[in-house]
């Protein structure tokens, strides 16, 4: 009797599953790219505010991992290697990496311990497309991003070319190879795998104050991918496993690391990082229901840093476990679409500062809905809210709003409003305030993450676009108002003294505002031209008082040439590419009270960079590319505050604010068998 | 207690065996629809969403094949030409009047055949 009720059971079970088995995925395809002419496109489809980078635009650049891949983008604003890791840290509406949601094919990749440096663990050769979107975002990937979202699309292994070689070699000695392979193994299976190593070998030393300008490093990284698609049953997946191993030393030329680790002989820095992910995702879509889907994303990541500072040691090891099961599909038909799910997260991290062990475990559960109305006419917008709870951040609810409308032709007005929570993990992100001689205190507030609580923030945005023709070519021009609101947030305060750093939970008023102006015109055939003014005006209340915040500029003009001959026979053919950028004044951290040649002024000079790039294809397998950053060759001449004395109690190399090696030339090959 | 699960088993499977004789609640259609541009398949899809049941529209300006999902049990395939002839464009089988066809804005005046 029993038999038959399980038997019965087990049938249902079997039929049910059966049913879902027969189905290509929507989550996947969602952020499917089309091969457009252009690099940047401004997505006048979407209803958020999305700019999609193509891997062509990629490769404007020198572009040797992620972190520079937005060199020629006004969206994003790139940030000079600080001397210590020589990673450039990005910025979004005047806001770091650490409130911007950053994924990696739809999984959260930059977060927790890889904050400072995940950018740069992501090869740019790897990538097929950047998504970009300013403002709140879908609540479908999670509750964290404040100012934006950046998605990577890496290379699928079913559209790869079967082998892809890079070479490059610049003038501050760094190298790059980055090969990869392709198999399409079956009509439904292929794999790839990329391998990629660099380093950096000699010691630069431009403004002789007796400190490396970039560090010494090398770095090996390895993925490789799977990719089963079966278009008749509607399934498809992939699968990623990657490893990677960065190493870099900084610090005093003198400095030999097995003779003065942890001595006062020479001040140097050791920053080891290991790291492996596993990924896979899944996905389905109905054969008689292609607007139906579900997709199944899982992620475990392990980190391991190890470091020291000078005499500061820094350790942390992140576990992670990230798991969403999405489902999509439509109300009455697809002019009402849904998303909705669960969200599964586990961080486990072990952390040491010195001998101070703050080691936590994160855990999170959330379900998201996600409505969209397009009715493909004038007016569309995207309704999400989630709710979750975490053990430290409690329970709580997350809506996000994108609004589109197109009054007039090739004219779109966008709106956007959202809420985004996080726990700022204090240590990682601002790691480079330990090769200073900084105490650093946290105002302990009682909260559960490192004694602070977590920070929360309202953004809200207003954008147009209006496309026209100007002499019978293409032109366009866009005005984005952003401004985000913290309801709490936790101030990294450099304001107090020059020995001093706080963490401590906000009191008062913090509010970034950010404007953007682009005007792009065509101005003859292949002939582009690209360009942003952007304001910003970032406001904290600091214990001290009400600052913008450091080391960002107010204005900002960006400007793009980009100059492409005929593609003549064989794929033969020129490019060009100079990219100039302006910065104005940038608040300095306090160093009042230090003697003058410890110190800054109140303010750092206005400055510009030209950037600029010769490629040439001769064929459709081969081409070489030659280029330059910082051409006019601008330094700050005063990287290292107490050069002279590290282990005194002016030392500090975390105040940087403009280029510190001056020009540097590289050269590169590309090379595929099609 | 086995009856009961027998009576179950029956109902469940009289239950599929009907819901197979039912109409098919994701049948697919692709008919011809005249029309010229962008505008005409925003209007053409609309014409096609207005009515209760059609779950998917997407007419293409090169081939002019309209691709239909619908749900049998509320709508029929000919309330749907018919509701696209109504605005004005012409289906295989269910044509626009004259009047209809006049009504459309200039460059969207498609060639009848």
């Amino acid at each position: 009797m029993k038999k038959t009720l399980i038997f019965l059971v087990v049938f249902t079970f079997q039929f049910g599953f059966s049913q879902e088995k027969k189905t290509e995925e929507k989550q996947l395809d969602e952020v499917k790219v089309q091969a457009t002419q252009k690099g940047l496109k401004k997505s006048i489809k979407g209803t958020a505010n999305t700019t999609i980078v193509s891997s062509k635009e990629l490769l404007k650049a020198a572009c040797c991992n992620l972190a520079e891949s937005f060199e020629t983008n006004p969206s994003i604003d790139v940030n000079f290697s600080d001397a210590l890791t020589g990673t450039k840290q990005i910025k979004m509406l005047g806001l770091t990496s650490p409130y911007i949601m950053i994924t990696e094919e739809n999984i959260p990749s930059v977060r927790g311990a890889s904050q400072a440096y995940g950018l740069s663990f992501t090869p740019g050769t790897w990538v097929e497309s950047i998504q970009i979107t300013k403002g709140a975002g879908s609540v479908v990937n999670g509750y964290e991003s404040i100012s934006g979202q950046i998605n990577t699309e890496l290379l699928k292994p079913m559209n790869d070319v079967p082998f892809f070689l890079n070479v490059y070699g610049s003038t501050d000695s760094r190298f790059e190879l980055n090969t990869h392979f392709n198999k399409k193994l079956s009509d439904k299976w292929a794999t790839s795998l990329f391998v990629h190593g660099n380093a950096r070998i000699s010691k630069n030393d431009m403004n002789d104050d007796g400190f490396l300008d970039n560090p010494l490093g090398k770095q090996i990284n390895i993925t490789n991918r799977w990719q089963y698609s079966n278009p008749e049953s509607g399934w498809v997946s992939f699968l990623n496993f990657r490893f990677m191993n960065d190493e870099k030393q900084t610090g005093q030329i003198d400095f030999n690391p097995d003779r003065d680790r942890f001595t006062t002989n020479f001040w140097g820095s050791e920053i080891n990082t290991q790291r492996f992910d596993i990924a896979s995702k899944t996905g389905y879509v109905w054969k008689d229901m292609p607007f139906q889907s579900i997709g199944f994303q899982n992620a475990f990541i392990n980190h391991i840093q190890q470091s020291y500072f000078g005499l500061n040691t820094y350790d942390i090891h992140q576990q992670s476990y990230y798991s969403n099961l999405i489902f999509n599909s439509i109300i009455n038909n697809t002019m009402h679409k849904f998303a909705t799910g669960l969200n599964f997260t586990y961080d486990k991290y072990s952390e040491f500062v010195n001998l101070d062990n703050v080691s936590r475990i994160d855990n999170s559960l959330g379900v998201f809905f996600e409505y969209t109305f397009d009715n493909s006419n004038k007016f569309s917008y995207v309704l999400g809210g989630r709710m979750d709870y975490h053990n430290r951040l409690g329970f709580f609810i997350t809506p996000r709003l994108h609004v589109k409308y197109i009054p007039w032709e090739k004219g779109v007005f966008r709106f956007s409003a959202g809420r985004g929570k996080r726990a700022a993990n204090i240590f990682a992100e601002n790691q480079n305030m330990f090769a200073s001689s900084r105490t650093i205190s946290i105002l302990d507030n009682n909260g559960k993450i490192y004694g602070l609580n977590p920070e929360i923030a309202w953004n809200y945005g207003v954008s147009f676009t209006q496309n026209f023709m100007l002499f019978r070519k293409k032109a366009d021009v866009t005005l984005d108002f952003y401004r985000t609101d913290f309801q709490n947030q936790i101030i990294v305060d450099v304001m107090q003294n020059p020995q001093e750093l706080l963490f401590y939970d906000l009191k008062g008023k913090s509010y970034a505002n950010s404007l953007q102006f682009d005007f792009n015109y065509e101005i003859i055939k292949h002939f582009n031209f690209r360009s942003a003014y952007k304001y910003f005006d970032i406001s904290t209340d600091y214990l001290s008082g009400s600052f913008q915040r450091p080391l960002q500029a107010k204005h900002r003009v960006f400007a793009n040439l980009e100059y492409e001959t005929h593609i003549a026979e064989k794929g033969k053919q020129w490019k060009f590419d100079f990219t100039w950028n302006w910065l104005g004044k940038q608040q300095l951290p306090n160093t009042d009270t230090n003697a003058e040649q410890d110190g800054f002024g109140n303010t750092s000079p206005s400055f510009s960079v030209m950037n600029a790039q010769v490629t040439r294809v001769f064929s459709g397998v081969f081409e070489i590319y030659v280029g330059g950053e910082n051409i006019g060759n601008y330094r700050q001449q005063k990287a290292v505050l107490g050069s002279d004395n590290p282990f005194g109690t002016n030392f500090d190399t975390s105040i940087v604010y403009a280029p510190i090696f001056g020009q540097m030339y590289y050269a590169g090959l590309r090379f595929k068998i099609k | 207690m086995k009856n009961l699960v027998l009576g179950l088993l029956i109902v469940v499977t009289s239950f599929t065996a009907y819901a197979q004789d039912k109409k098919n609640k994701n049948a697919k259609y692709t008919i011809e629809v005249n029309g010229n541009c962008e505008i005409c398949k925003k209007r053409i899809e609309q014409a096609a969403f207005s009515v209760k049941g059609v779950k998917s529209a997407e007419w293409n300006t090169d081939d002019h094949i309209l691709h239909l999902i619908i749900n049998e049990e509320k709508c029929s395939i000919q309330e749907v030409k018919k509701a696209i002839a109504k605005v004005g464009h012409d289906t295989d089988d269910v044509k626009s009047t004259e009047e209809d066809y006049q009504n459309l804005h200039g460059c969207c005046k498609y060639e009848r055949k």
